[in-house]
């Protein structure tokens, strides 16, 4: 049997499965069977508001990798947001730079926090190889720009999503852009101190360890509450939402 | 209090909140007497929602859990349950007394919020009245029956009471672990869990991860987060749910890992939940 055959047979088992869990294992072999064919049913179950099928999907996606790419663009579904979400993290597991200006609208603008979310850590997972060397800085310079303002997103998984990538970021630019890695040390430097968030703090002080980690720093300060400034600014973050 | 379960409710499971209108503080109190009980109802939601914890907005929301104008047509009390509500958020202990007495409210919505926010102010003072509305559903330290008892507001009563560390009722609580509804039994075993700290219970949460139905899943993530039990952390992150729900879980861990510990470093286990949150972004 050949790839297509066995994409059809594969397919059919996913558009016919009548329960959750028959959705479930339908997609799980499709994803397993790693072939090009997959693709749009792949991305077609990203909707389907199954969470199980959705990972088993995502995770066929990225194993597809490269061939994956052109199609999710073209098809990711503005109208729903969680499979736009899912998506999304298709193409940040993938790491393609294709993507780039997809995951860098999404990141900034998407009003889901999944969405946005899932974009922010896209951009701290682009393979930096596959992109020309006279544009990497220029590249680079982008992402930064638009992960230091991520980084203040108001959802807390924004914000740890962003540290994420910035750390992966530090790392990458530390040969490229040597002159540009103290905005990210101060912008972590600067969340550690004043985020709201005990998760985030957490996630920020790890990141600035596997920056340096030579220079093993402080951890105190992550632990101290933040009793005040939470009193003070969770008011004023949601209310001037909208 | 725990954020990372707050977080789940406010989300109503699916994402993004959704959005706030645009009241200012003044115009939400005065909405509050308002003669349009759909502008009371919603600037009620609105101080909690977003966290307007001034004197003045306690007051008119204490006041407002007397309300008798706003009413179903079974007789429930809309504008005193958003009022509950928000005043566990806003935070302030003025309100503990008030919401006991909400305790005894003919309205099931009303003793539910009021549970919840009991919890959430976490002044001990309530655990007696709790105490007393949990008994109903007891005869002893039995169940009374084994029929679904919708009567009360058990799930957020024996939350309330794990969070507010009322050890010595461990007894009557551990009783609802084979109440008939899943719901309910896992609220219990989050609080024996919280009152003993035996792994058993978390081993329970842990093991319902695995169940059929989503909604009870989801349920489990808020529970298994408010207690961060940290052996559940890769069940969680393989559970079949949202991943926004598994980040907040895995953040209910983390942050478990990080307050209970004060490490010269991170502990093992603080690094293993943030690569599995990594993992979830």
């Amino acid at each position: 049997m050949n790839n297509s055959d066995l994409a059809q047979i594969l397919i059919r088992a996913v558009e016919e499965a009548d329960s959750s869990d028959r959705l479930l294992d339908a997609v799980q072999e499709l994803a397993a069977a790693g072939i090009e064919e997959a693709v749009p049913c792949l991305i077609a179950a990203l909707g389907y508001n199954n969470p199980g099928a959705a990972v088993a999907a995502v995770d066929g996606l990225i194993a597809i990798g490269e061939a994956a790419v052109q199609p999710l663009l073209q098809l990711i579904d503005g109208y729903n947001y969680g499979a736009r979400a899912w998506a999304i993290r298709a193409l940040a597991g993938i790491g393609d730079v294709r993507a780039l200006d997809t995951l860098l609208e999404a990141a900034k603008t998407d009003f889901s926090l999944s969405v946005r979310r899932a974009a922010a850590r896209g951009l701290g997972t682009l393979r930096w190889q596959q992109v020309p060397p006279e544009k990497l800085e220029s590249i680079q310079t982008q992402v930064l720009e638009a992960l230091l303002l991520i980084s203040q997103d108001p959802e807390w998984v924004v914000r740890y999503a962003a540290v994420t990538s910035l750390e992966t970021l530090a790392i990458a630019i530390a040969a490229t852009l040597p002159d540009q890695a103290s905005r990210i040390t101060n912008q972590l430097q600067q969340m550690l101190d004043t985020d709201v968030d005990l998760g985030v703090r957490t996630r920020v002080k790890f990141a600035q360890e596997k920056i340096q980690p030579q220079q093993p720093q402080q951890h105190q300060e992550v632990f101290a509450p933040k009793i005040k400034l939470q009193d003070t600014e969770v008011p004023h973050r949601g209310g001037s939402r909208r | 209090m725990n954020p990372s379960l707050e977080n789940i409710k406010d989300l109503s499971v699916t994402d993004d909140n959704a959005d706030g209108g645009s009241l200012t503080v003044e115009q939400a109190l005065a909405n509050l007497e308002s003669a349009d009980l759909g502008l009371r109802f919603y600037a009620a939601w609105w101080l909690g929602r977003f966290r307007i914890s001034e004197p003045a907005a306690v007051t008119a929301l204490i006041k407002a859990l007397e309300d008798e104008a706003d009413r179903t047509p079974e007789g429930g009390y809309p504008l005193r349950r958003n009022a509950a509500r928000a005043l566990g958020k806003l935070g302030d202990r003025q309100a503990v007394s008030p919401l006991i007495g909400c305790l005894d409210c003919s309205d099931f919505y009303v003793r539910e919020a009021a549970a919840q926010s009991l919890e959430m102010l976490g002044d001990p003072v309530c655990i007696p009245a709790l105490i007393k509305l949990l008994a109903v559903g007891l005869q002893g330290e039995q169940l009374i029956s084994k029929q679904p008892d919708l009567s009360q507001p058990y799930d957020a009563i024996l939350e309330a009471l794990g969070t507010l560390r009322a050890t010595e009722f461990a007894p009557m609580v551990k009783a609802f672990l084979e109440h008939p509804i899943e719901l309910v039994q896992y609220s219990a075993a989050r609080a024996m869990y919280q009152l003993t700290q035996e792994p058993v219970y978390g081993e329970r949460l842990v093991k319902a991860l695995g169940g059929e139905k989503l909604q009870l899943r989801r349920a489990v993530l808020a529970d298994l987060g408010a207690i961060g039990y940290l052996p559940a952390a890769d069940a969680i992150a393989q559970t079949l749910a949202e991943n926004s729900l598994k980040l907040i879980s895995l953040k209910g861990l983390l942050e478990h890992q990080v307050n209970h510990i004060t490490p010269s470093t991170f502990s093992e286990g603080a690094i293993k939940v943030m690569n599995l949150m990594d993992s979830l972004l």
